[in-house]
């Protein structure tokens, strides 16, 4: 297998972006990173688009080939190709790039995710979000998604002791770090009483522990390592990648407070990386609600299960923590366009091993993690990055 | 939801009579029913028994949703619980006819036939179970 390299970075704003479409955050997030990338057009092999669900945000369907034409290469022929996998799309069209050209198919890629949310109204959008949970056995009963994972952060409350300031810890330290993030959604710091205080939106959760609706896209041009160096003096290669799946019901699983599918995305990255959880010196965890970062950091052996609670009051994830969580902001204040934010995870990895994230930047974090989820946690890909 | 009824229907054995199945292999308890059992997998195929789940189970975690669906909106807030059936398997529904505070884990709960939602005023109900708490108590 051959190894691969990020030699290229593309980020639209994320947020409410009502002037701009589908298509052009798809075109303006892809141009970027192909002129970070210093490529052409025929130079790219082939493209993969992450997206959950264009089909019911924006009523288009096959946008492998949409993309490639508003990019400006329908004369190139590209073989452009789309890929889902809900809240996952993103990873999962990075490790499709990344294993095209490990396996020698291909030398150049470009990746790309994007989701337009707001073109729907909000009780439309989280309607749309809830097709990523079981429909004929979840959502038909009146199971939301927030309220799915709502179950999960009752029963680790319940098991571990886990409090609603634990769980509010994480947004207050998520939008501290979205406010040094020009690109993120909210770029102000809130404080621990407003999360708590914030309305219910399904018990034990508030509006405050829910990532937001967005719209936003996110790029990545990846490249044969051994060629990486013609293009960029900073090549971050992608030493481990991993991907799990699991059932799309909570209740299928084995436990309630484990995504099992983590924990087996996780094990297949270390492994192929041969490093340890204690190797990686930060991460992008998939926190589309508080809860879900503090499991994600127990599934991917940071701490032990049941301790993410206590690592958060004890300030380990903050970015001056001695593992970094979330320095973007996270899905919770960078924003959470579905499938952009596998790939945008890794743009902010890629920053930062690059020392290009300014104000955020963490200090001699040499290896990086992304951790993108599907659903309640029925799909899982991590990647993790090194620079060269 | 504006489906076509045949999607409800098709799962009536479910839905209104908590048809499962059973792998003839390792009797393991399947509901909604499996094609084949997870854990046997090529032994289990042909050899997955139907049974009736008695409809009985605990909470093992629930949530209160204040913020519903639109075709759950004036249900609001309603609890919505993780059970696991007396059988073995676990199954996602509405908790009913039980003040909000005395949701709690652990709590012995059986099943009722109840309307889940409607298609608009003027399209198809659909029905299935929800669950109260057990009044007997056992």
């Amino acid at each position: 297998m051959r190894e691969v390299a990020v030699i290229g970075v593309g980020l639209t704003k994320f947020g409410e972006l009502w002037d701009k479409s589908f298509r052009q955050l798809i075109a303006e997030a892809g141009s970027k990173a192909i002129l970070d990338a210093k490529i052409e057009g025929k130079d790219i092999n082939a493209l993969y688009i992450g997206s959950m669900s264009s089909g019911r945000f924006v009523d288009q369907e096959h946008i492998g080939a949409l993309v490639a034409e508003v990019s400006g290469f329908s004369q190139l022929h590209i073989p452009a190709t789309r890929v889902e996998g809900a809240c996952a799309s993103g990873g999962l069209a990075v490790r499709e790039g990344y294993l095209s050209i490990a396996s020698g198919i291909n030398d150049i890629v470009v990746v790309g995710g994007v989701e337009k949310m707001n073109d729907v109204g909000g009780s439309e959008a989280t309607e749309i979000l809830a097709t990523a949970s079981d429909q004929e056995w979840e959502a038909f009963f009146g199971a939301t998604f927030p309220g799915i994972y709502a179950m999960i952060a009752t029963r680790h409350m319940h098991e571990y002791g886990t409090t609603k300031e634990q769980l509010a810890q994480v947004a207050v330290k998520n939008h501290a770090n979205g406010a040094f993030n020009p690109y993120a959604q909210y770029q102000s710091p809130i404080s621990l009483e407003s999360v708590i205080r914030a309305t219910t939106v399904a018990y034990p959760l508030g509006l405050l522990d829910c990532s937001p609706v967005s719209d936003g896209a996110a790029s990545l041009v990846l490249c044969a390592a051994e060629k990486a160096k013609k293009y960029t003096d900073k090549p971050i290669k992608i030493i481990g990648s991993g991907q799990a799946s699991d059932t799309l019901a909570l209740h299928g699983r084995r436990d309630i407070c484990t995504l099992d599918a983590t924990v087996y995305a996780a094990k297949m990255a270390y492994k192929q990386a041969n490093l340890t959880p204690k190797d990686i010196d930060f991460a992008e965890v998939h926190d589309c609600f508080t809860i879900g970062e503090i499991c994600a950091i127990e599934d991917l052996g940071f701490v032990e299960k049941g301790k993410g609670g206590k690592a958060i009051d004890n300030k380990i994830t903050t970015l001056d923590g001695s593992l970094p969580v979330n320095t973007s902001g996270g899905l919770k204040a960078k924003g959470h366009p579905v499938g952009a934010t596998g790939v945008a995870q890794i743009v902010e990895l890629t920053m930062q091993l690059r020392g290009d994230a300014g104000k955020r930047q963490v200090k001699d974090g040499k290896i990086g993690l992304a951790h993108n989820v599907g659903g309640s946690g029925a799909t899982c890909v991590i990647h993790i990055l090194e620079a060269m | 939801m504006k489906e076509g009824v045949a999607r409800f229907w098709r799962e009536i054995p479910q839905r209104y009579n908590f048809m499962g199945n059973k792998c003839g292999t390792c009797e393991r308890v399947f509901f909604p029913p499996r094609e084949s059992c997870p854990y046997c997998r090529r032994k289990s195929i042909g050899n997955m028994k139907e049974i009736k789940l008695t409809g009985k189970g605990e909470v093992v975690t629930y949530t209160i949703i204040h913020v519903g669906p639109d075709d759950f909106e004036e249900q609001t807030p309603y609890p919505i619980a993780i059970i696991k059936l007396e059988e073995g398997p676990q199954i996602t529904a509405q908790i009913v006819d039980c003040p909000l505070d005395e949701v709690k884990i652990g709590m012995k709960v059986e099943s009722t036939f109840r309307k889940i939602q409607q298609d608009g005023h003027t399209g198809a109900i659909y029905y299935g179970y929800k669950f109260h708490k057990c009044y007997n108590n056992k």
